[in-house]
C-alpha cells in the first residue's frame, strides 16, 4: 500500500459521525484549484455522472497530471480523493493501481448506485487518459 | 374504519409502516411524495389476498377463480368511475400510468383527427410525459407544437394562451398541478376556451389527483390521465379518462387479445369499450389494489387530506423563508403541496445528499422538466412534496437539515 493511500485511511479513520465524513469531502472539494473555463468541453466530460464533472489531464516527464472540476462540491471532494491516489504518477502505476483503498475507507458505501457509477465512469475516464499517455510514450 | 371524526395523523401513519423506518441512524422523513408516494396497508393486503386466494385471468373464464378475479377487476372499474364522476365505465381505461394514457391518446386521437398544419398546445411547464408524445405525434403527422409561456412565479399566462388559439388547434395537453412548482392551473377557463373554438382538452392529472376530488364532467374535460403510484396506490396502474364519443372513434393503442372482438385472417373486429383500448392480459393486482386505494382515501376524505397539506404547505414555505439566502421557486398563488427551493447558489445535489445523510428523503435535479428549468434558467431545484401522512415536526426537520446543509456547504 502506498502512502497515499495510508494518508487517506488515517484522514477517514478519524470519522465516527458519517456527516463528518461528508464535510471533510466537501473542504476537499472546496480547496481543489480551479479548472480553467476553457478546458470544460464535452470531451472532457464524465458520462454516468449525475453531476457535471470534467477532467483533463496533461502528460509531462513521464508522469500523468489531472484537472477536474464539477458543479456540485460533493462531487468535486471526490474527485480530489481520486487525483490525491492517481496524479502525478507513470501510466503504469495508475493502470496498476487497484483502489481497493476506497472500499477500506468505504467511500463506495456511502455512495448511492447512481453515484457510484459516477465514480466508476471517473476511474474509468483518468485509466483511460493514463493509457493513452502510456501507448503514445512507447511509440 | 375509523370514524371521520378520529382521524388524525398519528392514526394514519400506523397504516404506513415503511414510514417507520430509520435512514442513515434517523427516523425517516419522506419528502418525495410527488414521485411516488407510500402505500398503506390495506392496498398492501388487498395485493396480497388477490394473489394468495383468487389469482386467475380476467374475462371470458368459466371457473370460479377467473370469475372472481374479473368481478374484484371490474368493480375496481366502477369504484374508479364513481372516484372521477365518469358518465359510465365505458369512460374508464386502465393503464400502467399517466405516461402511457397521454401516449394513448397522442397515438389514437392523434392519427385520427391530427392532420398537416394542425396545431397542439402545451404549456412552458409540462412534465417530459406530456411533451414528448406530442413532439412525435406532431412530427408524424406534419403539425406544430405551440407553448402556453409562464411569468416569474410559474403561472400560465392566459392573455398568451388566448393568442395561441386558432381555428387550428386541435388539442391542448396541460398539467394540472404542476409536478415542479405545485402550481394549479386554471384548467377551467382553459377548457372553456378551448371548447369555444372547438379543440379538446388532455389534463395530465398526476399531481392533482392524490390532492383533490377530481369531477371530470364538473370539469368538462375530454380526456384525463392519472397514475394510481402517485396517490397511494400500486405502480404500473393508472387511469385515462376519456369522453366515450371521442373513444369511440378513435383507433385502438395497441393489438392483442382483450382488445377484439372477431380476428380472421382477412380482418379484425375490435372489441367495445373500454377492452377496445387494453389489450393483453391487464394489471389485475394493479387494479384491485386501486379499488383499496380509492376506498383507503375515501376513509380518510378529502377534507382532512385538503386540510392536512395545504397547513403543511403553509408552514412550511413560511418556515424555509426565514433561512437566509433561500429561493422558493414556484410562487403561483394557487399551489398544491409541493415546495421547490434553491439553498444559495449551492448545487440542489448537494444539498439533496446531506438531506439524505439526515434521513430526509427529497428530490433534487430538473423533475422531468428540462424545458421549464430552462426558461428559469436554473438547472434544477429540491423538492420537497409533502402527503398527509406528513407532520410539521417533520418540517421542522427538513428546515434544520438545510440549515445544516447551509452550514456545511458555506
Amino acid at each position: 500500500m502506498d502512502s497515499r493511500a495510508d494518508e487517506l485511511i488515517e484522514a477517514f479513520g478519524l470519522f465516527d459521525d458519517p456527516m463528518d465524513r461528508y464535510e471533510y469531502i466537501i473542504e476537499l472539494g472546496k480547496n481543489m484549484p480551479p479548472m480553467e473555463e476553457t478546458l470544460k468541453t464535452d470531451d472532457r466530460l464524465v458520462k454516468g455522472c449525475q453531476s457535471k464533472v470534467w477532467l483533463d489531464a496533461s502528460f509531462q516527464e513521464g508522469k500523468v497530471h489531472y484537472k477536474a472540476d464539477s458543479n456540485t462540491v460533493i462531487t468535486k471532494g471526490i474527485i480530489a480523493i481520486l487525483i490525491q491516489l492517481l496524479s502525478d504518477q507513470a501510466p503504469k502505476d495508475i493502470l496498476n493501481n487497484d483502489l481497493s483503498v476506497l472500499s477500506q475507507i468505504d467511500l463506495r458505501s456511502h455512495l448511492s448506485s447512481q453515484r457510484s457509477n459516477g465514480l466508476t465512469a471517473m476511474i474509468q475516464k483518468m485509466k483511460q487518459y493514463a493509457k493513452v499517455f502510456e501507448l503514445k510514450n512507447e511509440d | 374504519m375509523v370514524a371521520k371524526a378520529d382521524i388524525n395523523v398519528e392514526s394514519i401513519r400506523k397504516d404506513f409502516p415503511i414510514l417507520q423506518q430509520e435512514v442513515n441512524g434517523r427516523p425517516l422523513v419522506y419528502f418525495d411524495n410527488a414521485a411516488s408516494s407510500q402505500k398503506p396497508l390495506q392496498v398492501v393486503q388487498a395485493i396480497e389476498d388477490y394473489y394468495n386466494n383468487f389469482h386467475s385471468n380476467v374475462h371470458r373464464g368459466v371457473h370460479h377463480l377467473s370469475q372472481k378475479a374479473t368481478d374484484a377487476y371490474e368493480a375496481a372499474r366502477e369504484t374508479v368511475k364513481d372516484f372521477i364522476n365518469a358518465r359510465s365505465i365505458k369512460e374508464v381505461n386502465f393503464t400502467k400510468g399517466t405516461t402511457e394514457g397521454i401516449n394513448l391518446v397522442a397515438h389514437s386521437f392523434g392519427r385520427k383527427f391530427i392532420q398537416e398544419g394542425d396545431e397542439i398546445v402545451i404549456s412552458t411547464m409540462e412534465h417530459h410525459s406530456n411533451i414528448v408524445p406530442w413532439q412525435m405525434i406532431c412530427e408524424e403527422r406534419g403539425a406544430t407544437l405551440k407553448v402556453i409561456p409562464i411569468n416569474e412565479h410559474g403561472e400560465l399566462l392566459l392573455d398568451e394562451f388566448d393568442q395561441l388559439l386558432t381555428e387550428k388547434t386541435k388539442l391542448i395537453a396541460l398539467v394540472y398541478v404542476s409536478n415542479s412548482l405545485g402550481t394549479i392551473n386554471p384548467v377551467e377557463y382553459i377548457i372553456e376556451k378551448a371548447h369555444e373554438i372547438g379543440a379538446k382538452v388532455l389534463l395530465d392529472a398526476a399531481q392533482a389527483a392524490p390532492h383533490q376530488k377530481i369531477d371530470v364532467q364538473e370539469l368538462d374535460c375530454d380526456f384525463l390521465a392519472l397514475s394510481a403510484h402517485k396517490m397511494m396506490g400500486p405502480t404500473g396502474m393508472g387511469i385515462l379518462y376519456g369522453k366515450e364519443t371521442l373513444l369511440e372513434q378513435m383507433l385502438p393503442y395497441q393489438g392483442g387479445g382483450e382488445m377484439i372482438k372477431e380476428v380472421t385472417f382477412e380482418k379484425t373486429t375490435y372489441n367495445e369499450l373500454p377492452f377496445k383500448f387494453e389489450a393483453g392480459t391487464p394489471n389485475i393486482a394493479g387494479g384491485i389494489a386501486l379499488k383499496a386505494t380509492i376506498d383507503y382515501i375515501h376513509s380518510i376524505g378529502w377534507d382532512f387530506i385538503e386540510k392536512q397539506e395545504a397547513d403543511l404547505l403553509q408552514y412550511a414555505t413560511e418556515q424555509i423563508s426565514q433561512i437566509s439566502g433561500i429561493r422558493i421557486v414556484g410562487t403561483a398563488e394557487k399551489k398544491a403541496g409541493v415546495l421547490s427551493f434553491l439553498l444559495g447558489d449551492h448545487h440542489p445535489y448537494d444539498v439533496g445528499v446531506i438531506l439524505d445523510q439526515l434521513g430526509i428523503a427529497v428530490r433534487t435535479g430538473h423533475h422531468c422538466c428540462q424545458p421549464l428549468m430552462n426558461r428559469l434558467g436554473i438547472e434544477g431545484t429540491c423538492r420537497a412534496s409533502f402527503a398527509f401522512y406528513n407532520t410539521t415536526e417533520e418540517v421542522d426537520r427538513l428546515i434544520e437539515g438545510i440549515q445544516r446543509a447551509q452550514k456545511m456547504l458555506g
